[in-house]
């Protein structure tokens, strides 16, 4: 075997080897362990399967890593995603009522509310963190603790379960034979790759992340740059709490989304950018979250009391993390080059 | 000078007057507030809460954070409860050995942030799905404590004066409490942590034993959250994965309420007791007031760490004006003035 060096230099050093690998070796595990995980097939014009299943239910997951992503790579952190999916859960809920086979407000009209409240949630985080100069981390916290109060406030404490089947669409509905989140995931990346890549904005984002003074004093409009990714985040975890709540076709202010602001962060973290801001990774945080779902359904696959899900999760992040950590990459680095000294 | 001590005391006497001030709109407002149970009850109902949340503190003022504090507490609940009623083993055994698992943890957190750089906030979050995933590989349905030493502790009334009486888990918090502040305030390792907190190169310059101290304050922390977990156990008298959930956040709002500055450096351990207290003051209040429902306490705890963030930040720009202003006397040079600048967009 020889394989160019500096092919495989660059590839040790891409930031999507990590991810990618670890979910290779998640996928072959698989390959090996459970059987069917691999086997497709279609009932009904739908493709049915494990890998279908975990696109389908990471794709909430997806949409939050994609928006943490911006948030994390301005060097900021936002807590207040479940809770903003809580808040839109509820919000849909009581805009479409529960009355069997009716809604209270057309469905366009309850998804654009919807969304807009996200966003409203978006700009409240954004404006406290850019003009208020308050840590991200602690900013959003106040979102994250009020705001399962707030969407308690709107369904009155209540869990609303929702009887109308046109919204079940967004959540569990089918578009050429995959699940229709899919597709809407499929959107926002676009959709944020074009904003990012296409546009100076993932420019802007990535030096604020790395120093936000100096591009403050090169001419980039820093706060505002703040305020559009907590905006950003806001929207896709609104859309996420949609696609939930369509799917459990109910509303539950306490528990729906509870945890996902760790798993997003995760999921980005594990997708290769850094907590401290700078270059990110709109591809690896996805990969990230796919890693994060397939490991979960694994342990689904194999009979284990779903609550172990988390402590493997804990491994894997932790393996993940101190693969990134300086120490570690500095050792690796020094190993690689003892080998070449050794050829 | 006296004047800039004066000032550093601000949000602490914020945090106490506002304390104050709810306690009397409350026996103003409510028959029977004004029982000294009622404060007593506050000290009783939230002693695991005031015990971690003086772990966190520590952590906080070193410029960190732990957000597995809730899943140690939930986890102490459930091994203790596990090992009492399932093993059978005695208390004597069992209190040591989950207070070590505590402090293991500490430790082992600790390490992987000073030695492997790892921000804390990512790996105390592993830690806390770890301990909350394996609260239910333990058991996934609640364990009740019919230990006789655990329910014998947990049914000790000491009176203080008339009928009024604490609990045991009060007198624990009051020794933690007076150990906490014998440790920030007096000793060596705490004015290390300051330092830390203030600025950790400038403390590695200055010589102080830096990787020490951090891994000593998670060890510290791991060991607050476990004996709150033990204390939890005693009150609840039951061990379940699903409590305390959430925990971990009214821990850090409580320190940031009682004055603590996020960024590390700044901070009073007895501040965060009248953190936790308010919020135990606020949930008091709505439960007297009775109509209210319960989720008005989250948004309620919710704007008042938001009211305390904004005040940080207030005093955070005044002391900034000021100094620009002492600077600006001193030397007029616009480096100087575009360091400040610098200085002033960072933060």
């Amino acid at each position: 075997m020889t394989p160019s060096k500096s092919w495989w230099e660059r590839l040790r050093h891409s930031s999507l080897f990590w991810p990618v690998l670890v979910l290779a070796l998640v996928m072959g595990f698989n390959l090996i362990f459970t059987p069917n995980f691999f086997q497709l097939e279609v009932k009904d014009g739908h493709l049915f399967g494990s890998l279908v299943d975990v696109l389908n239910r990471g794709s909430p997951l997806m949409l939050l890593a994609l928006g943490m992503t911006m948030v994390i790579a301005t060097g900021g952190v936002d807590l207040s995603v479940g809770a903003v999916i809580a808040i839109c859960g509820a919000t849909a809920a009581v805009l479409i009522g529960h009355t069997t086979d009716v809604t209270n407000t057309p469905l366009p009209l309850v998804i654009i509310i919807t969304l807009g409240v996200a966003i409203l949630c978006g700009l409240w985080n954004g404006l406290l963190v850019s003009r208020g100069n308050i840590q991200p981390m602690v900013a959003t916290l106040v979102l994250m603790v009020a705001g399962r109060g707030i969407a308690q406030l709107i369904t009155d404490g209540q869990i609303i379960t929702i009887y109308y089947p046109p919204f079940f669409f967004i959540g569990g509905g089918y578009l050429l034979g995959l699940p229709f989140p899919l597709f809407i995931v499929v959107a926002v990346f676009f959709f944020a790759w074009l904003l990012t890549r296409r546009t100076a904005i993932g420019l802007f984002v990535e030096s604020v992340g790395t120093n936000a003074s100096s591009s403050f004093y090169s001419g980039i409009n820093e706060k505002n740059i703040k305020l559009l990714v907590y905006v950003f985040c806001s929207f896709c975890a609104g859309i996420g709490g949609l696609i939930i709540s369509s799917n459990v076709k109910s509303a539950d202010a306490n528990n729906a989304g509870l945890w996902t602001e760790l798993d997003a962060i995760l999921a980005v973290v594990i997708g290769g950018t850094l907590m401290t801001g700078g270059r990110f990774s709109l591809a690896g945080s996805v990969i990230g979250a796919l890693l994060i779902q397939s490991v979960t359904t694994t342990i689904y696959a194999f009979g284990v009391p779903p609550e172990v899900v988390q402590v493997v999760k804990a491994m894997v992040v932790l393996v993940v993390v101190l693969l990134y950590s300086e120490p570690v990459k500095l050792g690796l680095d020094k190993l690689a080059k003892r080998k070449e000294v050794q050829l | 000078m006296k004047l800039a001590i004066d000032r550093k005391f601000v949000p602490l006497m914020v945090t106490i007057g506002l304390f104050i001030l709810l306690y009397i709109y409350g026996i103003v407002q409510y028959k029977g507030f004004s029982s000294p149970q009622v404060f007593l009850n506050l000290l009783i109902d939230n002693a695991f809460l005031l015990i971690t949340s003086i772990g966190m503190t520590f952590v906080i003022i070193s410029g960190g954070i732990d957000l597995s504090v809730g899943a140690i507490i939930a986890f102490t609940t459930v091994f203790s409860a596990f090992l009492l009623e399932t093993m059978g083993w005695s208390p004597a055994i069992v209190i040591p050995l989950v207070l070590l698992i505590g402090v293991g943890q500490g430790a082992i957190v600790g390490g992987l942030i000073h030695y492997f750089k790892v921000q804390p906030f990512i790996v105390t979050l592993a830690s806390m799905f770890f301990f909350r995933g394996m609260c239910f590989v333990i058991s996934t349905d609640a364990i009740t404590i019919n230990n006789e030493f655990y329910r014998a502790v947990a049914l000790l009334r000491i009176p203080i004066y008339g009928k009024a009486f604490i609990s045991v888990n009060v007198v624990i918090f009051l020794v933690v409490l007076v150990a906490a502040m014998y440790l920030a305030h007096l000793t060596r390792f705490g004015r290390t942590i300051y330092a830390i907190g203030g600025n950790e190169q400038s403390a590695l310059l200055m010589g102080l034993p830096v990787a020490r101290t951090k891994i000593l304050v998670y060890t510290l922390n791991g060991f607050c959250s476990a004996l709150a977990g033990v204390v939890f156990s005693i009150y609840m008298l039951s061990g379940y994965g699903l409590n305390t959930v959430g925990l971990e956040l009214e821990a850090i709002a409580s320190v940031v309420i009682g004055g603590t500055l996020l960024t590390g450096g700044v901070g009073y351990v007895i501040g965060t007791v009248f953190g936790v207290l308010i919020q135990g003051l606020i949930q008091t209040t709505i439960m007297f007031q009775g109509t209210l429902s319960s989720w008005w306490t989250k948004i309620v705890i919710g704007l008042l760490t938001l009211f305390f963030i904004g005040l940080q930040s207030v005093f955070a720009s005044a002391n900034r004006s000021r100094m620009a202003a002492r600077t600006q006397k001193q030397a007029p040079s616009p480096a100087a003035d575009a360091g400040l600048a610098a200085n002033a967009a960072k933060q």
